[in-house]
């Protein structure tokens, strides 16, 4: 009863183009406004903090190879520490803009371990590409966050982080099992010899 | 001051509110634009979900289809977060435009 892997992969991608929504809201509307409301600014800590419960429960059950399960554990690792950092800010118990560097450390490990953990090419699969697509993106995008730890006032750190959360999103919903990536699919993947 | 001139407080008052306006139809547009996607990629690819082709498909298929997940998302953004946001623009608008006035 489990769910195939690509399942909840789609499950995540639905989560995380709400967050990117969100997320895109917060910078078109500015903080101010969308904070006014409590339930919304506890929006995305909340959400992170559930991604990396549930990232655990998927560590748990994700115990078909050791570098799956470190990897998937690095990124419950990541969205914990992230969604508790932005709580803390958003109840006022964290003040610096430096607190940013923790999501921004938390994009970058994120994104390398799924550079390190996919260990063939980009097209064996559309999988292996996605691995390394979705890593790359994810240690790009950490200097969404970077910036904002150094110069919090420009709105392009805001629209770059949740934008990153959005293509994540569609990356995720590509995502098969087995499946060609531009017409190639290895052997060793299930492609046809 | 002549026809030809505006004056600056009014200019200034003009460009917020065009720029409001903007955020505005920013905000209501993203939920809307989410549905469409989500539509488009059911049309584009039938294969993605279950109702279409439902031969020989198991629970998870049924409970997690891609392309509905984009509409609900979508679905679930303009009715629960858009709505307050949006209110909330113009409420605020409308506090910075008394103060101005004042």
């Amino acid at each position: 009863m489990l769910p195939r892997a690509e399942i909840a992969h789609w499950l995540f991608a639905a989560g995380f183009l709400f967050f990117g929504l969100v997320l895109l809201a917060e910078a078109i509307v500015g903080q101010a406004v969308f904070r006014s409301r409590p339930w919304r600014a506890y929006l995305w800590p909340s959400l992170a903090l559930f991604a990396g419960i549930w990232l655990w429960l998927i560590a748990v059950f994700s115990t078909f190879s050791t570098l799956h399960l470190v990897a998937h554990s690095v990124w419950a690792q990541a969205a914990t520490a992230a969604g508790a950092v932005e709580l803390a800010r958003v109840r006022g118990r964290l003040h610096s803009q430096y607190w940013s560097l923790v999501t921004a450390g938390a994009l970058f490990i994120s994104g390398a371990s799924f550079l390190v953990h996919e260990q063939n090419g980009w097209l064996f699969a559309r999988s292996a590409f996605l691995h390394h697509l979705i890593g790359w993106t994810l240690v790009v995008a950490s200097v969404f966050p970077l910036g904002a730890a150094f110069r919090p006032r420009r709105a392009l750190w805001s629209y770059g982080f949740a934008l990153t959360f959005v293509a994540v999103a569609v990356m995720l919903f590509s995502d098969r099992d087995v499946a060609s990536i531009f017409g190639h699919l290895s052997e060793l993947a299930g492609g046809r010899p | 001051m002549n026809e030809l001139v505006t004056p600056r407080a009014e200019s200034a008052g003009r460009s917020r509110t065009a720029r409001q306006t903007f955020r505005v139809v920013a905000i209501e547009a993203l939920g809307p634009l989410t549905i469409l996607g989500g539509i488009v990629w059911a049309l584009a690819q039938p294969y993605r979900v279950t109702f279409f082709y439902p031969d020989g498909k198991g629970f998870w298929d049924w409970a997690v289809q891609p392309p509905l997940l984009v509409v609900l998302v979508g679905l679930l953004f303009s009715l629960f977060v858009a709505p307050g946001l949006v209110e909330d623009l113009e409420g605020a608008d409308e506090a910075r435009g008394d103060a101005a006035t004042r």
